[in-house]
């Protein structure tokens, strides 16, 4: 078992396989009347955010609490961040009040990275920049299992196109990187502006027409294009942005049978995703936030707790 | 004054001889010298090569004193197998006034351990809208004649054009930091496979090469001294060989960093990789080696980038780029193109000594106060030299460095080649490895 989950890549499909299965069994524990395994009683999980977000960050809250851990939040704002503490410090400082995982969100790629030279405990990448977001990669490949009759499979042969900023999106990094373990076949669609020069050398086809791939894949998953990116002259509008890229009606009735639409959230309706869309039974946004949660209550049992926990938390009434 | 001989070593790599120097002078060159009153240095197995010379280090004072000072600097270059730097005047305040470059020279001389050369500022604060005060800084006791916004590009092409005529009446040179800023926005690393991987934001190659292009094409016109710093990529190398093809007046030179890392190490997110201009591949590194043997790259150029260690250890975007480079320039020329054989210690005196005190002004000063460097191991020539032992191998520790830094990206790595001694005008300023007892 990996100590820290840094990067998708660094998850082996065996690892990837057994996360995705531990998460059906805790899900299971989420359908319950008493939502909660004793396994990291005792054990302190920090989610040290210093990025704006709800979604992740209460999905990892109740993940540890329904493993019984002991959770606390740490918001830069408002906090010693914002008088110039360092991430060093910061992470100190943590150590010293005995986190046994820390969960991090961080606007600079690669803090995670450093955090595991100043911490001992565990450290699970919760979005750094634009690298990477691997349990955002792992809930959706749990929730392509559901969806297309997969679960306990891998994703062999299963034909994923990613619509996007690519080069700017860790969810489209991390995905490119899990569904490669998973044996999918992943399609990158986007303007030309929005691929990375060194994107030749994943394990991706790279598109810049939408409707040419649409009727091929099962899995359509689209990407906000963040508000920042507007004015960066990769595109000259949102209007056109939307009418070339984004996901409509017209377009959704391109897509195969039993193909669904995915979306990391939050979404711009009307831009990427027309509204129309973003409600449809094909979508599957609000079940990818449920998922969510089992995938990381796997992640931090995986890390933090044992195997053979699985076995007694069967046996709970 | 004292007098030394030294004793069996190789000059320039080649023929074993005994040099005895009074007074900072070369004296004596043959076999079997003797004298009544001489220190002896045995140097059996050892090769001797002018002291070496570099136009490209930061000295971080005024300004930054907590990550080096010209006398933690000089210590460095001095145990390096310096006996002349030249110090960019990024400090704060910027050197682009005779008051910081004469603050700087006087900094220097007070050391005594190597010559500090100040650089001045192309432009005032470096801001890259008016010209700084070139020639008062010239006519400064700090005698100025290389000017350079090292750590900004001069992007705007008539600003650039007017800083290489102006410098013309006094025999200036503009070194410049090639790197369109355009082109350069949020860049964090090399543009290529691994920044995608990375997701860091990119800094392309044609950033550095189109300003390349720009630039020597002024120098053909204007027909000014260019200096490109840094040179960092195959396509720079290919540009710059193409300018001297036309004879027009362009010197390049590279950082040891160039010659031996790549991308592939920014992988852990470590920021002591973190440096400008990046980086590159693997492809790079080759041209730049083979460029340096060939003489297209004139010379090899430290870019000694101390930091203070909370600007090294933290997130990447955060921290400030820039390595230590004086110490371990020599063992890395060692390691990457000596021991190869691209190009033997005569080549590196050339690369190392002879030619950046020629780009600097050094090698035959003009002026008064200054004195010259880059000279041959000759009889009459000043007693700059450094002893060095290519046989030796030594493990790079941080807190060993005398640089108040510790921010080198060979830590723990083994490298060839250790300088023995170092003497300044005659003056040991390093033996056995060590700073002398005055030099500490």
């Amino acid at each position: 078992m990996i100590t820290h989950l840094l990067n998708a890549g660094d998850i082996d499909k065996d690892t990837a396989l057994l996360i995705l299965d531990t998460a059906e069994q805790m899900a299971s524990v989420s359908d319950r009347e008493v939502k909660k395994l004793p396994t990291l009683r005792g054990r302190t999980v920090v989610n040290l955010f210093y990025e704006d977000s709800t979604r992740t960050r209460v999905s990892f809250e109740v993940a540890a609490k329904r493993l019984s851990a002991d959770v606390v939040n740490f918001s830069a704002k408002g906090s010693s961040v914002a008088k110039g503490e360092s991430l060093k410090d910061t992470a100190l400082t943590l150590q010293a009040t005995g986190a046994d995982a820390v969960v991090v969100r961080h606007p600079a790629a690669g803090a995670p990275h450093r955090l595991t030279q100043w911490l001992d405990g565990v450290v699970i990448n919760a979005g750094d920049g634009t690298h990477e977001h691997p349990t955002q990669a792992l809930l959706d490949a749990f929730t392509m299992r559901h969806r297309l009759g997969l679960v306990g499979r891998d994703l062999s042969g299963v034909r994923v196109a990613i619509v996007g900023d690519i080069a700017h999106s860790r969810v489209a990094r991390s995905n490119i990187a899990l569904l490669h373990t998973l044996g999918a076949n992943v399609t990158v669609v986007a303007p030309p502006t929005l691929v990375p020069a060194g994107a030749r050398a994943w394990p991706v086809e790279i598109s810049h027409d939408l409707d040419a791939v649409l009727g091929e894949v099962d899995v359509c998953m689209m990407l906000r294009v963040q508000a920042e990116r507007m004015n960066g002259g990769f595109f000259p509008s949102a209007h056109e942005y939307s009418a070339r890229y984004g996901l409509d009606g017209r377009r959704l009735d391109l897509m195969r049978e039993g193909a669904i639409v995915m979306h990391p959230g939050p979404m711009i309706r009307g831009m990427e995703i027309a509204s129309s869309v973003a409600d449809s039974p094909r979508a599957t946004i609000t079940e990818q936030v449920r998922n969510g949660v089992s995938v990381r209550m796997a992640v931090l049992y995986l890390l933090l707790g044992g195997a053979g926990e699985i076995a007694a938390a069967k046996e709970m009434p | 004054m004292t007098s030394w001989i030294i004793k069996g070593a190789r000059l320039y790599g080649e023929d074993v001889a005994d040099v005895r120097f009074d007074d900072g002078v070369i004296v004596e060159i043959g076999q079997s010298l003797t004298s009544d009153d001489a220190q002896v240095l045995d140097a059996d197995g050892l090769v001797m090569l002018p002291g070496l010379v570099d136009l490209h280090t930061h000295l971080r004072e005024p300004g930054r004193e907590d990550a080096e000072t010209v006398l933690s600097g000089s210590q460095a270059a001095a145990l390096g197998g310096y006996t002349a730097v030249c110090a960019m005047p990024n400090t704060t305040p910027v050197a682009d006034s005779a008051a910081v470059v004469e603050q700087v020279w006087r900094l220097g001389r007070k050391a005594g351990l190597v010559d500090v050369q100040p650089i001045g500022a192309v432009t005032v604060g470096q801001r890259g809208e008016r010209l700084a005060e070139l020639g008062t800084m010239a006519d400064s006791a700090a005698a100025v004649r290389v000017f350079s916004d090292d750590g900004h590009c001069v992007a705007d092409p008539l600003l650039m054009r007017r800083a290489l005529e102006y410098v013309k009446a006094f025999d200036g040179v503009v070194a410049q930091h090639a790197e369109d800023p355009r082109l350069t926005v949020g860049a964090q690393m090399n543009e290529g496979e691994q920044s995608a991987v990375l997701g860091l934001a990119g800094w392309p190659a044609v950033a550095e090469e189109s300003i390349i292009a720009r630039d020597v094409m002024l120098a053909g016109v204007t027909g000014s001294r260019l200096h490109i710093c840094h040179v960092s990529t195959a396509g720079s190398v290919e540009l710059i060989a193409w300018a001297k093809a036309k004879g027009w007046p362009v010197t390049a030179e590279v950082a040891p960093h160039h010659l031996l890392l790549t991308d592939e190490f920014v992988a852990g997110y470590d920021p002591v990789f973190k440096v400008n201009p990046p980086l590159r591949t693997e492809t790079d590194v080759q041209a730049l080696r083979q460029g340096l043997a060939d003489g297209v790259i004139d010379i090899v150029a430290t870019d000694h980038a101390p930091h203070a260690a909370q600007d090294k250890e933290c997130e990447w975007a955060q921290a400030r780029p820039g390595m230590l480079g004086l110490e371990t320039a020599l063992a890395i020329v060692s390691a990457t193109v000596v021991e190869p054989g691209l190009l033997d210690w005569t080549g590196v005196a050339d690369r190392m000594s002879y030619k950046p005190a020629v780009i600097a002004g050094l090698y035959e000063p003009d002026r008064p106060g200054v004195l010259p460097h880059g000279r041959p191991l000759a009889v009459g020539e000043p007693a700059n030299i450094t002893v060095i032992d290519p046989r030796a191998s030594w493990v790079v520790d941080p807190m060993q460095l005398a640089s108040r830094s510790t921010n080198t990206p060979y830590a723990g790595r083994t490298m060839p080649t250790t300088v023995v001694a170092t003497f300044l005008r005659g003056t040991p300023t390093v033996l056995d490895g060590k700073l002398t007892q005055g030099a500490r």
